[in-house]
């Protein structure tokens, strides 16, 4: 069987090398681009180590590659310490991968993040979603100082006009901009329920271009947040790409609505995992079916897969699901035949 | 012995929410937005009137009896931190400084299912809080507004009199 080759204007001269620039392209990465040409994108969560290994990166990686359209790398998940998102991506970038950069306030003030956002973009990462963060609460370091000097929303309007009107946000200039596609986080899942939508819509106001949600278990909640967002229009100015992940089990379901912030998974989801025989085998069931389901509701345009602790599951999930339509993300053993160089004598 | 208390973003005033109850007038003050509403645009007519007094008295002898007074009363009413730069009227008159992580332009993903705070369980969202109080509001639709990063530097400082004074010497 030979595989789909990837989209032309994904491949680079050699993998690692930036793409050519496209007009209306705000950043030289591949997610925007499957997004712009309305392709129902897959992006998915990379587990970060708790090592300095650059080979503990690239071995997450790898088993993600050809399914998936951007790979975001955590920065510090639940308060807990990991590999430095920014660090992540630029490891990514070195092979040819596209993730996506995530800041959270939690940890850093204006300062420190303005520095980042630009190393980041010379590291050649095309894309970046802005995040509160979770509580320094319910992490490993629980008596740590949280910063938050800035909000998601801030942090977003931030990032537009260092890439937009060159300078930062004192006003002063900056020589080369960075060129990044911008993402924010939404959860449809939490109250205010009402609230949600128009929170969205105030983040696609800072610079939102595209927006990953939390987990989606409950897809009547989904869709009544997909309506409102329809009726403010703010489908056809963002990307909204919705959370989707495996359950390995009724007793793990269960361990996540209690402890992780921001998590709602009905108790008709925890019975049927409870109910079946292989629970495993059925948690990745109701999560490709979410993701089937996902493509029918109007305005979504993707999903991010976040299968933690599952990760090897997720070509599988996405090859069942039949999400990509026979279209394949870039893969690294795809890579154009170029002519041999000729030697300088 | 209890646990020790998760901090808190912003404490100038070393304040932080009671941990074991519900702030009783802070949510009072969001169940009658509408009629604080009309009592601050009303004090805020008095305050703009009265600028060119308070800039003849000078601003910089009235910071520090303003400021005290203004911690008084908003600290009673909102639980209020000083944060210098009120966004009261525009946030349903829920204090957004209250959140554990300063947010200023809405909640953020980790509100409980019952509406309760990620980071105090006994403590309810102050952006639950203030999007009730915004639909009571006469200009509730302020909530969708953006409110920049905050000015750090003017954290203690009376927003009333920096109101007053942005209009007196406004050209």
């Amino acid at each position: 069987m030979t595989l789909p080759e990837p989209h032309p204007h994904d491949i680079g001269p050699d993998p690692g090398a930036p793409l050519v620039d496209l007009p209306g392209h705000s950043s030289r990465g591949r997610l925007e681009r499957v997004l712009r040409r309305g392709e129902f994108a897959v992006t998915a969560e990379l587990n970060p180590p708790d090592s300095a290994d650059p080979a503990d990166v690239y071995s997450r990686a790898k088993i993600f590659e050809g399914w998936v359209d951007g790979i975001n790398a955590t920065d510090g998940s639940g308060a807990h310490c990991h590999m430095s998102s920014v660090a992540i991506c630029a490891l990514l970038t070195r092979v040819g991968y596209s993730p996506v950069l995530q800041i959270s306030c939690r940890d850093y003030n204006r300062i420190a993040i303005q520095g980042n956002v630009l190393g980041a973009a010379a590291l050649e990462v095309g894309n970046i979603l802005c995040l509160t963060g979770d509580g320094v609460q319910c992490g490993d370091h629980p008596e740590a100082k949280p910063v938050f000097d800035l909000d998601s929303t801030s942090l977003l309007s931030i990032i537009r006009r260092m890439r937009d009107d060159g300078t930062f946000l004192s006003g002063r200039k900056i020589t080369t901009p960075p060129r990044v596609f911008i993402g924010a986080a939404e959860n449809p899942f939490a109250p205010p329920y009402d609230f949600r939508a128009l929170r969205l819509a105030k983040k696609i106001a800072a610079g939102a271009q595209f927006a990953q949600t939390q987990y989606c278990f409950d897809l009547p909640r989904l869709k009544s947040f997909m309506t409102q967002a329809r009726d403010m229009g703010i489908d056809k100015t963002c990307f909204i790409l919705v959370g989707v992940g495996p359950l390995a089990s009724a007793k793990t379901a269960r361990w996540m609505r209690a402890n992780v912030a921001g998590v709602h998974i009905p108790d008709e989801v925890v019975a049927r995992l409870e109910g079946a025989k292989d629970q495993k085998a059925e948690g990745k069931r109701i999560c490709i079916e979410m993701i089937q389901q996902l493509q029918e509701v109007p305005g979504v345009a993707g999903v991010h897969v976040m299968a933690y602790r599952q990760e090897h599951y997720v070509s599988e999930i996405v090859h069942e699901s039949g999400v990509l339509k026979g279209r394949a993300p870039w893969r690294r053993d795809f890579v154009p035949k170029l002519q041999a160089v000729e030697s300088l004598q | 012995m209890s646990a020790p208390l998760t901090p808190s973003a912003f404490e100038p005033r070393g304040k932080r929410p009671p941990p074991g109850r519900t702030p009783r007038l802070r949510l009072w003050s969001v169940r009658n937005a509408a009629l604080l509403e009309r009592i601050y645009n009303g004090f805020e007519r008095a305050l703009v009137g009265a600028a060119p007094l308070l800039k003849r008295i000078g601003f910089d002898r009235l910071e520090r009896p303003v400021a005290a007074m203004e911690r008084t009363v908003k600290g009673a009413l909102f639980d209020c931190r000083m944060c210098g730069e009120c966004v009261l009227t525009a946030t349903g008159m829920s204090c957004p400084m209250n959140c554990p992580k300063a947010l200023r332009n809405g909640p953020c993903g980790g509100v409980r299912a019952d509406g309760h705070c990620e980071v105090y369980p006994a403590m309810p969202c102050v952006w639950v809080n203030a999007y009730e109080g915004s639909l009571a509001m006469s200009a509730g639709a302020r909530i969708a507004e953006r409110q920049p990063p905050i000015d750090h530097r003017l954290k203690g400082g009376s927003s009333w009199l920096r109101i007053a004074r942005e209009r007196a010497e406004a050209p």
